[in-house]
C-alpha cells in the first residue's frame, strides 16, 4: 500500500502537471507526458488523479495511458535502455549488439533487473539512423555501437 | 543583432553530438575566452550540416572553412591558428568533395555530376535556429509578407496549383489541390495541422527542418492559414524530438513579439495562433486522422476515411493537414514563383526530395536533390559506392511503408510517377541500401516485426495479420517454413491491403509481397533446402 507521504507527492506532481496545461481533454497527452517524466511511470493513484482533475472516465485515461510507448504504467528500473530495433539499425550489425546487451544485462526485452537498475525495452526508429546502431540509455543517445562497446557503456551509469 | 569579426558554427544534430559536438562547443568558448576574444567571435550551434563522415564539424565564417573531424583536442590549436592569428588550420580541414550540400559554394564543383540542390534544407546549418533575425537575413518571413500585402487567398492556391507541389509525406497527393479543398469547407473554424510526427524508421529529414530551420514551418502554416481561411494552427510532433518541439516553441514565441504571428499578422486583418502538440510515442500518429485523433487527447486510432480531414478533421472541422517537407516548400514557391518551382525535378513530380541514405554504404547521411534522380546516382555519387566495395542486393524505400526495390530498377528515376508505374512505393525519403550479407527473409522479419508492434490494434487484418506474418517468417527463418506458408503470406498480405482501415494496415504487407515476387528463390531455399543463402538467419529448427 502506498504510504500518505508518497500519496501527497503524486497529488502536488498531479496538480502541477494539470494547471500547466489546463483541465481540458485535449491537453491529458501533454499531462500525462510530464507525469510520466517526473515520476518514471504512471502509478494507479497518478492517472485517477488525472481523471478526476480532467473529468474524464479513469477507462480513457488508462486506454490512452496504455497506448502511448513513452508512458509507461509499470514500474521501471532507475535506467531505462532504449534500443532500436527497426531495419536501418538492423542492417548495419544491430543483432549482435541486442545480443551482448542482453548478455551483459542479464534480462530481456520488455523486463527490469531483479535490482531495479536496468530496464530493456525495444523500441522503433529513433531518428539518428545515419550512425546506427543506436541505442538510448535515459536521455543519451549511443550510435555506431558495436558488441564491445556494450559493457563499457553500462558500466557509465550507476 | 552584434557585429561580430568571425562566427564559428558547430553541427550539433543528435549525430554530432554523440560524437561529442557539445565537449567542442565548450571548449571553443572556453578558449576564445581565455584569448579574450569573446566579443569579436561568435560561437553558435547549428543543426546538420551534411557531411556525416566528418561530425562534429566546425566552420568558420566569413572565410567558410570547413573542419571536421573536430575533437575537443584539436580545439586550442584551431582558435590559435584561425581566431587568433587568423591563418587556415590545414591539418584539420574537412576532406573536399566535388559535392556537397550548402557549402557547395565552397568547394570545387568539376565536372557535370548533378550537385545537392537545397530548397527544402536551405538556411539547415548556416543559420541560427534559435535567433529569428538570422532567418529574416535568410530571406525569412519574405513569402509571408509578400502573401499578405499583395496576393489574396485564391491567387496563393493557385500558384502552388500550378507550381505541382505534392505531398512529401509518401502519398504524392498535390498540395495546391488539398488547399483548395479545405479552403472551401464550409463553416468559420478551420485548421491547419503540420505532421513532425516523423516516425518512418530511418526517415530523419524532418528533424532536421525543425530543428535548423524552425521558422519555415512557423511561416509556411501563417501562410497557409491565410489561404485557407483559418485561424488556428496545430505542429504535431512526436515525443522523442524533444529539441524540435523546444526550437519550435521558441520560434512561435519570437514571431509573436514581432508581430508576424498572433493578432493582425504583418499589421493585417488576418490573426493566426500556432500551437505545439508533443506526441508520446506512436508510429501510427504520423496517419493523419491518428494524428488528429491524438491532438484530440485521445488514443491514436485512425478514423475511417473518407469523410476525410478536408471536410471533417480536428474537431470536425475542415482541416489541412501537411507534412513538414511539403510545408518548407511554400515559402520558396511563394518567394520565387510557380515556374521556377516547376522546372526543377521531373514534369510530374517537381522540385527536390530530401532522402536520408542508410544501410550499406560508404556515407550515410542526408541529402537533397532534384526529383528523378535514380538509385544508382545516388549510391554511386553521395553514398560513395557501395561498403568495401560490396554489391548491390535490394534497397528498401520510405521506410518501412515503402516497397523493397530489387537490381533492375536501380535505373528508375525516383519520382512519385515513375515508381507508381513500376508498382513500389516512392515512400517518405528514406533508402535504406543493402548489400549481399543482408538476408531479404530476414529484412522482410524486421519490417513485419515493427508493424506488428506498432499495429493499433483496431482493425483485425492488420492486429491478427501482422502477427501471424512475423510467426509464419520466423518459422522460415529457423528453417521450419513449409511451401504452403508462402501461400498463406500472399493472402493474409492481400487481406491486409484490401480490408485494413488506415494506411499503415494497407501497406504493411508489402515488404511480404515484394520478397515474394523478387527475392522468391531465396525464401524458398530456406524451405526446401533449409538453407539461408547470406548465412544470417538462424535455421535452429525451432517452430513457434
Amino acid at each position: 500500500m502506498p504510504t500518505q507521504t508518497k500519496i501527497g507527492k503524486i497529488n502536488e506532481i498531479v496538480s502541477k502537471a494539470v494547471n500547466q496545461h489546463g483541465a481540458v481533454r485535449e491537453e491529458l497527452i501533454p499531462i500525462l507526458n510530464d507525469v510520466n517524466r517526473t515520476l518514471g511511470y504512471l502509478p494507479k493513484e497518478a492517472l485517477e488523479l488525472i481523471s478526476q482533475q480532467v473529468h474524464v472516465p479513469k477507462s480513457t485515461t488508462f486506454s490512452v495511458a496504455s497506448f502511448y510507448h513513452m508512458l509507461s504504467t509499470k514500474p521501471l528500473g532507475r535506467h531505462v535502455i532504449q534500443f532500436c530495433e527497426s531495419a536501418p539499425c538492423h542492417v548495419v550489425g544491430g543483432h549482435q549488439v541486442w545480443q551482448a546487451l542482453i548478455e551483459n544485462l542479464k534480462i530481456k526485452a520488455g523486463e527490469t533487473s531483479p535490482d531495479g537498475k536496468w530496464s530493456l525495452i525495444t523500441t522503433s526508429c529513433l531518428g539518428v539512423c545515419g550512425v546506427g546502431p543506436v541505442m538510448m540509455v535515459d536521455d543519451d543517445v549511443f550510435g555506431n555501437l558495436t558488441p564491445d562497446q556494450v559493457p563499457g557503456i553500462l558500466q557509465k551509469y550507476k | 543583432m552584434k557585429f561580430v569579426r568571425s562566427m564559428v558554427l558547430i553541427s550539433s544534430d543528435p549525430q554530432s553530438v554523440a560524437k561529442g559536438a557539445n565537449e567542442v562547443y565548450a571548449c571553443l568558448q572556453d578558449e576564445i575566452c581565455k584569448r579574450g576574444l569573446e566579443s569579436e567571435i561568435s560561437v553558435t550551434t547549428v543543426g546538420d550540416i551534411g557531411h556525416h563522415d566528418a561530425i562534429p564539424m566546425v566552420i568558420v565564417y566569413p572565410e567558410a572553412v570547413v573542419y571536421g573531424p573536430v575533437t575537443e583536442k584539436d580545439v586550442p590549436f584551431l582558435v590559435e591558428e584561425h581566431l587568433y592569428k587568423g591563418r587556415i588550420a590545414t591539418s584539420l580541414l574537412a576532406p573536399v568533395r566535388e559535392l556537397s550540400g550548402r557549402i557547395a559554394w565552397l568547394t570545387s564543383r568539376k565536372g557535370t555530376l548533378p550537385a545537392e540542390h537545397r530548397i527544402v534544407l536551405e538556411r539547415v546549418g548556416i543559420i541560427d535556429p534559435t535567433s529569428i533575425e538570422d532567418y529574416f537575413i535568410h530571406d525569412g518571413y519574405q513569402a509571408l509578407g509578400k502573401v499578405l500585402n499583395t496576393m489574396t487567398p485564391e491567387e496563393v492556391i493557385s500558384m502552388l496549383e500550378k507550381s505541382g507541389l505534392r505531398g512529401r509525406g509518401g502519398a504524392g497527393f498535390p498540395t495546391g489541390t488539398k488547399w483548395r479543398f479545405v479552403s472551401r469547407g464550409q463553416g468559420n473554424q478551420k485548421y491547419v495541422v503540420c505532421n513532425a510526427d516523423e516516425s518512418e524508421p530511418g526517415t530523419f529529414k524532418d528533424r532536421l527542418v525543425l530543428e535548423g530551420d524552425p521558422h519555415s514551418i512557423v511561416e509556411a502554416m501563417t501562410i497557409a492559414g491565410y489561404a485557407v481561411g483559418a485561424s488556428e494552427g496545430y505542429i504535431y510532433i512526436r515525443g522523442e524530438y524533444v529539441l524540435a518541439q523546444e526550437r519550435l516553441r521558441k520560434a512561435i514565441q519570437q514571431a509573436k513579439e514581432m508581430g508576424l504571428l498572433g493578432e493582425h499578422v504583418f499589421g493585417s486583418n488576418f490573426s493566426f495562433e500556432i500551437h505545439v502538440h508533443g506526441g508520446a510515442g506512436a508510429y501510427v500518429c504520423g496517419e493523419e486522422t491518428a494524428l488528429l485523433e491524438s491532438i484530440e487527447g485521445k488514443r491514436g486510432e485512425p478514423r475511417p476515411r473518407p469523410p476525410y480531414p478536408t471536410t471533417r478533421g480536428l474537431w470536425g472541422k475542415p482541416t489541412l493537414v501537411n507534412n513538414v517537407e511539403t510545408l518548407a516548400n511554400i515559402p520558396p514557391i511563394l518567394r520565387n514563383g510557380a515556374e521556377w518551382y516547376s522546372k526543377l525535378g521531373t514534369a510530374s513530380s517537381p522540385g527536390t526530395k530530401v532522402y536520408t541514405i542508410l544501410g550499406n554504404i560508404n556515407v550515410t547521411g542526408l541529402i537533397e536533390v532534384p526529383m528523378g534522380i535514380t538509385l544508382r546516382e545516388v549510391i554511386a555519387i553521395y553514398g560513395k559506392g557501395m561498403r568495401g566495395g560490396s554489391n548491390f542486393k535490394m534497397a528498401q524505400t520510405g521506410g518501412s511503408s515503402g516497397s523493397i526495390i530489387p537490381d533492375s530498377l536501380q535505373d528508375t528515376p525516383m519520382d512519385f510517377d515513375s515508381y507508381a508505374k513500376a508498382g513500389v512505393a516512392f515512400g517518405s525519403g528514406a533508402l535504406l541500401i543493402c548489400n549481399e550479407d543482408v538476408c531479404a527473409v530476414d529484412l522482410a522479419k524486421v519490417l513485419v516485426n515493427f508493424f506488428r508492434n506498432e499495429s493499433c490494434g483496431k482493425c483485425n487484418p492488420c492486429r491478427v495479420g501482422n502477427q501471424r506474418s512475423y510467426e509464419i517468417l520466423t518459422n522460415i527463418t529457423e528453417g521450419t517454413g513449409k511451401m504452403s506458408d508462402l501461400e498463406d503470406l500472399k493472402n493474409i498480405s492481400d487481406n491486409m491491403f484490401q480490408l485494413s482501415n488506415c494506411g499503415l494496415g494497407q501497406t504493411a504487407g508489402s515488404p511480404i509481397r515484394d520478397i515474394l515476387k523478387d527475392f522468391r528463390a531465396e525464401v524458398e531455399a530456406h524451405i526446401r533446402l533449409k538453407v539461408c543463402p547470406s548465412g544470417i538467419c538462424p535455421m535452429s529448427g525451432v517452430r513457434v
